[in-house]
């Protein structure tokens, strides 16, 4: 609840902040505040300090999986604007830096909801709460046509699919035996199911799959990820992502556990279709922007093999794999948006006038292709485990295997480009603290490839012995 | 204690070396490693098996149930001699290449040896898995950056297919971990999953390995990448990725393959040799003769080689076995020995076209005996070290019970020892002697430091050649229990 209620206010706040000085750096500053201070209330809230005694009424359930989910998304997201945080105020003329950060913050308070909820209504406003900010953010760069057409794509595309949620979840709810929007009350669980639920589950599971980009329904995607400023596309596609992947999980793990053998096929063959689309068509990008859009999709595919599990080790993974992947990929989202050429030969000879840019570069690359000694390795590990442990759809895990082998092609391009091939590489403004901190990132990723124990152990230990 | 700081000592080496931005200082520096970890090796080699000494092991991923265990047992030792031997002969065997940011070169290159032998010490398969990555990561970056002018392409191909073998035995390596009694990775659990998997599971979890280490070996058709990789890469890499790398093959069939999944090893012996292994080590031969840079010569006669070795594998008999483990060490130093020469020969001439050279025995008559040496070994002449193994392999085959095919076996992949006198002696016949031309009037004879690698070389391949006793003994142990574990029938 601390962190829902946090998030919110300090929107607000940051809505507000703009009024009062328009200094880039200030704004910047109360925005890591508000960053830090959700850190430590969503701390709070896993060792059992409720700052804010409110009765959800079972809404919402604030369980350690959801609050470490939250750690997570929040963590990032302070990274996120270390990092990157600069590069929206180069937006500024057209789009106040304040009202960016507040819609950033109305987008984390969207996935507190979304990793909490415990009616399909408050999945349904966590999704809406998130997905509003984002259309604006999409289309921030307003004199440039494709990131309105982005913008306008998007939204079309997110209604569509919020349309489809609604009707799902009525369907859900007429078919409820008590009539009720509470998963613990949907009465799902019985092995025989009616029509009227799986066409309600169906439909969910089609909408969810819109929202974290899984094939069929990825084509607003490249387009969206590629229109939008850079800064904003890393932010979707990593926290946004992550965060919506874990009210997917939560979803369908909790309302529909015990069904879970009559749409396992259904996940298995979108799973299969988005590692399949995502990893060949990111083989054939020119530009680097778009092939990460490509490879986010490839990385929801093997995210999607939790969804299919659902088990121990699929919860554990998803939340190591939410943090390798969005670490990974704001790392290379920051390095990109200081390159003047977002094409794979705007990278040539890199390594050669930034070291240490190349460097952290490739070891976010190497995590992201899930080479041992990043944490890449063991996110992708949990995920084949988690389905190896079921026993079925080995299949899927051969698949998943070699496409993961395909990935390596279209990012070994970059380091290739980086390390091997001369050119002179532009790089726009370096300040020594965005090395610094990129390095520290860089090193993160090392240490949970070596002990991802640290990141799974310690937060449940902290959890469990206060 | 000495496995840790058989690892530890290349790896810490190899991350200081990144920052000696000098490019004598990093030369010395590398040598000066891979010495002291030679030293290590000859000590662990000087203790009893049972010495307390030789076994680490650590807590790491509890919860996955791996743990940081690694040991060295008879194969481990050989493998990991070979490996610290080998290190500082390139070193010096190379000293006078000139490389661009030599100091990340050597680095690397002492990264790869952590990753090397971490893959010979581990004792728990999640650490092999890291380790056996870990190897190919510097090797890559070695050869994409320092070799020749096709060079991204070839290394790319390797290590896609590399990659893709990984992946296949990670599966692998989850799928039995799920079917160990205690959930654990250690190589005492995957030995004991032999009661716990079926024949069925075994024959399609076969080809999940086999298919990894067929890769690295490598067997045909899973070979295209060598040629090509061997040829591009820089000489001192190419010879870690022949002398040593493809060992990790071998070592991973060995030690992960043939204990672990008995039935299905067996069940896919014979068509494995009859349609893997023999045909291609026939056409390895056959396509080495017909070679004329040298480089690739070596290459297709490296096929060849592995080949017969991993065939002694499948024939699952005590002296086969024997071969293999005498036989990783020989092949690793003949082919060095043969990579220096060839090194030395293109440096000076700036060519390796076998018909561009010629006469050279008259300008440099030292480096024409230490070759003839390097070649006959090569042939597995008697008195050389390559005899005996190449002996013990051939009559392993030859009284194999686990197949019925154990003749014609022997005799087909008798043949390629023919053939590897035809292109051998005929490449000793056609660089070395003949009258010479406008290049190689010009040719030196070989220096100090070149003399001395070189000597070391033929001095192993004489002193196993005629005494391998100490060897056989080393990994006497080893190959008993391998045989026990892989002539087990449910």
């Amino acid at each position: 609840m601390n962190a829902i209620i946090i998030s919110a206010v300090w929107g607000i706040i940051m809505m507000f902040s703009g009024i009062v000085t328009a200094k880039g750096a200030a704004i910047r500053n109360t925005a890591v505040a508000g960053l830090v201070l959700l850190l430590v209330g969503n701390y709070l809230d896993l060792i059992g300090y409720h700052l804010f005694p409110v009765d959800a009424h079972k809404m919402l359930f604030f369980d350690t999986f959801g609050l470490l989910a939250n750690s997570i998304v929040f963590a990032s997201t302070l990274i996120y604007v270390l990092l990157s945080g600069r590069e929206i105020e180069k937006i500024a003329p057209r789009m106040p830096v304040a009202e960016c950060f507040a819609l950033i913050f109305f987008v984390l308070c969207g996935i507190s909801l979304v990793t909490t909820f415990n009616t399909l209504l408050m999945l349904f406003l966590g999704i809406e709460i998130i997905s509003i900010p984002l259309y604006i953010l999409t289309g921030s760069d307003k004199r440039n046509l494709k990131s309105n057409e982005a913008s306008l794509k998007y939204f079309l595309m997110g209604c569509f699919s919020t349309g489809l949620m609604l009707l799902g979840i009525a369907l859900l709810y007429g078919a409820s035996p008590t009539g009720s929007f509470s998963i613990d009350e949907l009465g799902i669980g019985s092995e025989k199911l009616s029509a009227l639920y799986m066409a309600g589950l169906l439909l969910l599971l089609v909408s969810m799959g819109f929202k974290v980009s899984a094939a069929p329904f990825h084509f607003w995607t490249p387009d969206v990820y590629d229109g939008a400023p850079t800064v904003f596309t890393s932010f979707m596609a990593t926290i946004v992502k992550a965060g919506i992947f874990i009210g997917f999980i939560r979803l369908f793990d909790e309302t529909f556990g015990n069904s879970q053998p009559r749409w396992q096929l259904f996940v298995a063959i979108i799973t299969a279709v988005t590692l399949f689309i995502g990893n060949i068509t990111a083989v054939f990008q020119q530009s680097v922007k778009r092939m990460l859009a490509y490879s986010s999709i490839a990385q929801a595919g093997f995210m999607l093999l939790a969804l299919l599990s659902i088990n121990g080790l699929a919860k554990e993974g998803i939340i190591l794999y939410a943090a390798a992947y969005s670490l990974a990929t704001i790392g290379i989202f920051a390095i990109l948006i200081k390159m003047k050429d977002y094409t794979f030969e705007g990278f040539n000879g890199l390594a050669k006038h930034h070291p240490v840019l190349a460097a952290t570069c490739t070891i976010f690359l190497l995590s992201l292709a899930g080479i041992p000694l990043t944490a890449g390795f063991f996110a992708k590990y949990y995920m084949l485990a988690s389905v190896i442990e079921t026993g079925h759809f080995f299949w899927l895990v051969i698949f998943a295997v070699l496409c993961a082998a395909v990935s390596v092609y279209y990012y070994f391009r970059v380091i290739q480009a980086m390390y091997f091939k001369d050119g002179d590489a532009q790089v726009l403004d370096l300040r020594p603290g965005f090395k610094g901190l990129l390095v520290v990132v860089a090193a993160l990723i090392v240490l949970l490839g070596v002990f991802p124990q640290v990141l799974l152990d310690k937060l449940y230990t902290l959890v469990y012995t206060w | 204690m000495i496995p840790v700081l058989l690892i530890a000592i290349p790896l810490a080496g190899g991350l200081a070396g990144f920052f000696i931005k000098n490019e004598k200082s990093a030369r010395g520096w590398s040598l000066l490693v891979s010495l002291a970890a030679l030293v290590v090796s000859l000590w662990g080699l000087s203790l009893p098996a049972n010495s307390p000494l030789l076994n680490a092991d650590a807590a790491w991923l509890p919860a996955l149930g791996s743990r940081f265990t690694v040991g060295l047992d008879g194969m481990s030792q050989i493998l990991c001699l070979l490996t610290a031997i080998a290190f500082p002969v390139i070193f010096i065997a190379t000293w006078r290449d000139e490389y661009r940011k030599a100091w990340n070169f050597y680095a690397l290159m002492l990264l790869s040896q952590a990753g090397l032998m971490g893959v010979f010490l581990a004792m728990d398969a999640l650490l092999f898995y890291f380790f056996w990555e870990l190897a190919l990561i510097p090797v890559y970056f070695l050869c994409s950056q320092w070799g020749g002018e096709k060079r991204i392409q070839a290394t790319f191909k390797f290590f896609i297919y590399t990659f893709v073998g990984s992946l296949l035995m990670l599966i692998g390596i989850i799928w039995l971990y799920s079917h160990t009694a205690d959930h654990s990775f250690s190589m005492k659990s995957f030995y004991d999953l032999r009661n716990r998997v079926g024949g069925r599971e075994q024959l399609w979890l076969f080809w999940l390995f086999f298919i990894a280490f067929a890769i690295k070996m490598p067997i045909w058709p899973f070979h295209t990448w060598q040629p090509d990789t061997y040829e591009q890469s820089p000489t001192a890499t190419t010879m870690v990725l022949s002398g040593i790398m493809v060992k990790m093959g071998l070592f991973g069939v060995i030690r992960w393959l043939a204990p672990v999944l008995p039935v299905g090893f067996w069940a896919w012996g014979d068509t494995a040799s009859a349609f893997f292994i023999i045909p291609g080590m026939i056409y390895a031969s056959l396509v080495a003769i017909r070679q004329d840079d040298l480089k690739r010569l070596v290459a297709y006669s490296s096929i060849a080689h592995v080949g017969l070795m991993c065939l002694a594998i499948f024939a699952t008999t005590t002296s086969g076995m024997q071969g293999v483990m005498i036989q990783m060490f020989n092949h690793g130093i003949n082919i060095i020995g043969l990579w220096i020469v060839i090194d030395l020969i293109e440096r000076q001439l700036g060519t390796r076209k076998i018909s561009e050279l010629g006469g050279l025995a008259q300008k440099a008559p030292a480096l024409a005996i230490l070759l003839v040496i390097v070649a006959l070994a090569n042939v597995a002449l008697p008195l050389t070290n390559a005899f005996i193994g190449e002996f013990l392999l051939f009559s392993g085959v030859y009284v194999s019970k686990a197949t019925q095919y154990n003749v014609v076996f022997t005799v087909v992949a008798a043949i390629t020892i023919i053939l590897s006198a035809v292109y051998t002696l005929n490449m000793i016949q056609r660089v070395f002697f003949g009258n010479t031309n406008a290049l190689t009037e010009k040719a030196k004879d070989i220096r100090l430091n070149e003399k001395v690698v070189l000597a070391v070389i033929v001095v192993l391949i004489v002193v196993i050649g005629v005494y391998p006793k100490p060897m056989l003994n080393l990994t006497k142990e080893t190959v008993d229990l391998i045989i026990t574990k892989m002539t087990y029938k449910p």
